[in-house]
């Protein structure tokens, strides 16, 4: 039971990471139909600029706790600030031009880990975080690590602040009307590439996010991560539903746990498999995936 | 007909619009009267929608559109739209997964956004302010795509097919709106049913083949069987 109840926290705590990214992921997609490729370097910002901040800028405080949010603060506005120029500078320019697209965020992504790499070097970097952080609660007997809570912690709170700006604000307004017909918000004297420069950047700073928990998830950072937790949260977004923040959410809680039991129970690396197999088993069975619109109706 | 009404407030000139390899309008070129409806007629796929999407910017055009002292072409859809143009698209376009009274706060342009108006002739939309859009007939929904176009007041209206698959029922209520929107602004109007045209229109232009075939005062056009026969392969019993 105990082994169970670790799984399951953790499979949440990984579909929270999950969630963050997917989530800029499905509305880029839902909006401007962009399949963002380049979105694992948004993560990589996130991470890199967070552990970066924590040595250059914020070095001198002697509080970790103070030191982690701060220098996570500063990692997000790289995030989302990056993100806006991503969009502005090589996104914007090639609107629909599709394969253009998908090609420039390939080559950035690529490029990015490079540059990466090149600067920091492949060893991968550790975060300096709260000694809190690293150490167990037991909860039924089982010894659940503390950042599980705050990933999951994080997840719900990003998720329930997208719901209430999505639903309550005006730009919230023009996003979900966007995600359905853009065209037609053009039509009603909206600028909406304003709205795709302002989705860039919440998506930028959701996956800078990721980028700081993935450190304390793993207890480093490096600049393969990115690409690597990319790769789930497009699953996350194809499950879910492109353009559906619910969808992401509960698809990015079905994969998370999914790898975790199987991981487990079955044999190590088998639980990727399983994801991918039930990617297909979704797009045969329901192609909209839990809550969008379908794949390929975009034009 | 007044000196005012007269004015021209929209003149396409020479507008070409490909859609893939297909030429779709090929120089098509005519005046918008200030005032009253302007029908712009034709059988299907001559480029009806189109023309009135190139107006708006929603596809690649080529020529001029002057609208007032400004020329549209090479200008973006929403600047377009904001010059006072609203737009009543062929197939509605309401957004389903927003609620009617979304659906209409999204086409807020105006400081002071006409629903007096807006309930006055649609009082359902008011009762139905919380229902979302995608649950609505499609009547209803063709009351919310004109009442989003109705919030503000627009120098023109282009109004495409709003009575396209309605029972006739409704299809004399949209007639009925059309006419008091009349009143209020220029409506350059697509319509397939010759009735609401004869009710509703001064002038008329006929497309044919993404061109202009025909121009004039709609009911005269209307009064001549052979040449509507010959423009738009009808007999006068579809009037």
């Amino acid at each position: 039971m105990s082994t169970f109840l670790l799984l399951t926290v953790t499979g949440l705590g990984l579909g929270a990471m999950y969630f963050l990214i997917a989530s800029g992921l499905s509305l880029i997609y839902g909006l401007m139909g962009v399949l963002n490729f380049a979105h694992g370097a948004f993560i990589t910002v996130g991470s890199y600029g967070t552990w970066w901040a924590s040595l250059h800028v914020f070095g001198g405080v002697q509080s970790n706790l103070l030191r982690w949010l701060l220098s996570a603060l500063l990692g997000l506005a790289f995030g989302g600030v990056f993100a806006a120029l991503v969009e502005l500078v090589l996104i914007r320019p090639l609107y629909a031009r599709h394969i253009e697209q998908v090609l420039v965020t390939v080559g950035l992504q690529l490029s990015f880990v490079a540059l990466v790499t090149g600067i920091w070097g492949p060893d991968p970097k550790t975060f300096v975080v709260p000694a809190w952080l690293h150490e167990t609660t037991d909860i039924a007997g089982a010894h659940i690590p503390n950042d599980r809570w705050i990933e999951i912690a994080t997840a719900v709170a990003v998720l329930a602040l997208l719901q209430l700006f999505l639903r309550k604000t005006r730009y919230g307004l023009i996003i979900r009307a966007g995600v359905e017909n853009r065209a037609m918000v053009q039509a009603l004297g909206i600028d909406v590439r304003k709205a795709f420069t302002l989705v860039f950047a919440i998506g930028g700073i959701a996956a800078a996010i990721a980028g700081v928990l993935s450190g304390v998830y793993f207890n480093v950072v490096g600049p393969e991560q990115g690409t690597s937790l990319l790769i789930f949260a497009f699953i996350v977004v194809v499950i879910g539903g492109l353009g559906s923040i619910g969808g992401s959410a509960l698809a990015a809680v079905v994969v998370g746990l999914t790898q975790q039991y199987t991981n487990y129970y079955a044999s190590a690396g088998v639980g990727d498999m399983v994801v991918v197999l039930l990617l297909g088993v979704v797009l045969l069975a329901r192609p909209r995936g839990f809550a969008g619109a379908a794949v390929g109706a975009r034009a | 007909m007044s000196a005012v009404a007269a004015r021209t407030l929209l003149s396409v000139r020479d507008l070409h619009v490909f859609l893939g390899q297909s030429h779709v309008l090929q120089g098509v070129s005519f005046d918008v009267p200030e005032g009253g409806v302007t029908a712009l007629l034709g059988r299907n796929g001559v480029g009806k929608t189109t023309t009135l999407r190139a107006i708006l910017g929603l596809v690649d055009r080529r020529g001029s559109v002057r609208f007032g002292a400004d020329e549209l072409v090479g200008m973006s859809t929403h600047r377009i739209v904001r010059r006072s143009v609203g737009y009543v698209p062929e197939d509605r376009d309401v957004f389903t997964g927003l609620t009617v009274a979304e659906n209409l706060r999204l086409a807020e342009r105006d400081a002071e956004p006409r629903y007096d108006l807006v309930y006055e002739l649609f009082p359902e939309l008011e009762r139905r302010a919380e229902q979302r859009a995608g649950t609505l007939s499609g009547g209803q929904q063709q009351m919310v795509a004109i009442a989003r176009a109705l919030l503000n007041d627009n120098r023109v209206l282009l109004v495409d097919e709003p009575t396209k698959g309605l029972a006739p029922v409704l299809v004399a209520q949209v007639a009925d709106v059309l006419e008091r929107l009349a009143e209020l602004t220029t409506v350059l109007l697509v319509e397939q049913n010759l009735g609401v045209v004869r009710r509703l229109a001064r002038d008329a232009i006929v497309l044919d083949q993404g061109r202009v075939v025909h121009a004039g005062d709609a009911q005269e056009l209307l009064a001549q069987p052979a040449l509507l026969r010959r423009l738009l392969s009808v007999g006068t019993h579809a009037a």
